[in-house]
């Protein structure tokens, strides 16, 4: 029965140790000790939040560069398409400036052509007539030695005159 | 690692001494007990002795480490003395300056009242397990300083788990949202009892936490601040519980008041109970080798000690953490808005 009854002085002494270690203990332990666990367990907290917000960036940037490459492809689609019929009109242009320069050309040829060949013409022409008047002179040389033949020529001439 | 292998090894080894040297131990006090007290071994004195408080501090026979005797009384005052005064040289009681010493009680030889606050021995074992918990968390507290942002070293390391556990399986579910401000309260509470618990398993040492005394001033501290908190929904669950017919009312109320008491002796008595009856039964058995002056009851009943004793280390984490958990569980009752 002994056992069973509080003894005042134990319960004295149990109050005020008790007291003094439970302030003691929730002023200098307690208080640090469980401020430190709660900062360290917010930034675990953080790291591990800004960890999945850094995969949800790299997820945002790996979808962007997706669409920025395609794109890129579409532009480049395009530019090769647009640099096609550029070329091809570029292509054209020249043929039909060729042949017009070639045309001018010919034309051109031809018109030389043209005067050299009437320039030729003329010029063979007045050989022509220059030849057949010194043969003409000649033969009117030998025919006209004699009066006679003079005569007639001149009458022959008259003749056509009159026509005229 | 290789070296680690050899750490655990070791580690497996200091424990396994440690135990058998406790059982061992606790064996030759008995031992001595018995034999100066010569032929008639009367074990429930024997375990009386072990179980109850005393003044002056007995590590084994005879070997008995004095303790300061503080005393008030009208006539004299206050005064202060070591208890060997109370022992001639042949450890027979005898009186001291007008006081006598019986039975562990003090009292004057003109019959005056005298209030005794001695340094007694679990006084002495209150001062230890303050000392040590001031040690060992100021120790903690340290680390946090010092490893701050990183890993937990040492005995910070040792206690960190201890402590996270008792904030987040026991205080967190119990009480709830507002449990921090209870959270000192209650890790004081559970290390305090813990390592009350884990020294009087030390052969020699006093059963501190088995002291009704001790006990009951833990769960005076559950009592006040269970009711200090208490919500207006846990008066008047108490005073006019909601939910039962009105003249039911009227009975049940002495019922509830009753059971505002009841909470605190409970854990008052459950520790008390629990702890006295480990050292009851450890005790018991070393007896039983006493009673048979046989070395082979002794072999066997050092084996079963063997094992109650590592039961006993369990038994006085588990009620450590039994007593926080009531503590915290009386707490969140009491704050709780409705139900």
């Amino acid at each position: 029965m002994d056992l069973l009854i509080p003894n005042y002085g134990l319960l004295f002494w149990q109050l005020v140790v008790f007291s003094i270690v439970l302030t003691i203990l929730a002023v200098f332990v307690w208080k640090p000790v469980t401020e430190a666990l709660r900062r360290r367990e917010s930034v675990i907290e953080d790291s591990i939040k800004s960890a999945e917000l850094a995969r949800e960036e790299m997820m945002q940037i790996k979808a962007d560069n997706e669409i920025v490459l395609k794109e890129a492809r579409v532009q480049r689609d395009q530019l090769l398409k647009d640099a096609k019929t550029v070329a091809n009109k570029i292509k054209e242009d020249a043929k039909s400036e060729t042949s017009k320069i070639s045309q001018k050309m010919i034309s051109d040829a031809k018109d030389i052509i043209e005067s050299e060949k009437n320039a030729a013409l003329v010029e063979v022409k007045n050989l022509v007539s220059k030849l057949s008047l010194d043969i003409a002179e000649k033969l009117i040389h030998e025919k006209l030695k004699n009066d006679k033949s003079q005569q007639q020529l001149v009458e022959k001439f008259l003749k056509e005159v009159k026509i005229n | 690692m290789p070296t680690s292998g050899i750490f655990k090894i070791c580690k497996k080894l200091i424990i396994c001494s440690l135990i058998c040297l406790l059982s061992t131990a606790k064996l030759q006090i008995a031992y001595a007990a018995v034999s100066f007290e010569g032929e008639s071994f009367n074990p429930g004195e024997m375990i009386n002795h072990h179980i109850k408080d005393a003044h002056g501090w007995e590590i084994a026979h005879g070997l008995v480490i004095p303790l300061p005797i503080i005393l008030y009384s009208k006539a004299d005052g206050l005064v202060i003395f070591s208890s060997d005064h109370f022992f001639n040289g042949a450890h027979e009681e005898v009186d001291y300056e007008g006081y006598r010493l019986s039975d562990g009680h003090i009292s004057r030889a003109d019959g005056q009242p005298v209030f005794d606050f001695s340094i007694t021995k679990n006084v002495l074992f209150i001062f230890i397990d303050a000392t040590i918990m001031m040690l060992v968390f100021f120790a903690v507290a340290r680390g946090y300083k010092k490893n701050e942002g990183k890993a937990p070293r040492g005995l910070q390391s040792f206690f960190e788990p201890v402590i996270i556990y008792i904030r987040d399986e026991v205080v967190k579910p119990s009480i709830g949202g507002n449990y921090q401000k209870y959270l000192p309260y209650l890790l004081t509470l559970f290390f305090f009892v813990w390592f009350g618990n884990l020294l009087g398993l030390i052969p020699g040492a006093a059963n501190m936490t088995g002291n009704i005394a001790v006990t009951a001033v833990l769960a005076f501290g559950t009592f006040l601040i269970t009711n200090f908190s208490g919500k207006k929904a846990y008066w008047a669950h108490i005073f006019w519980t909601p939910g039962v017919p009105w003249w039911l009312r009227p009975i049940i109320l002495p019922v509830e008041l009753i059971g505002v008491l009841t909470k605190p002796v409970s854990l008052m008595v459950r520790l008390f109970v629990s702890i006295t009856a480990g050292h009851i039964v450890v005790l018991s058995l070393i007896s039983l080798t006493f009673i048979f002056h046989s070395w082979m009851v002794g072999l066997g009943s050092t084996l079963i000690v063997t094992l109650i004793t590592i039961i006993e280390l369990l038994v006085a984490t588990i009620q450590a953490y039994v007593f926080t958990m009531f503590t915290s569980l009386y707490i969140g009752m009491a704050l709780e808005e409705h139900h």
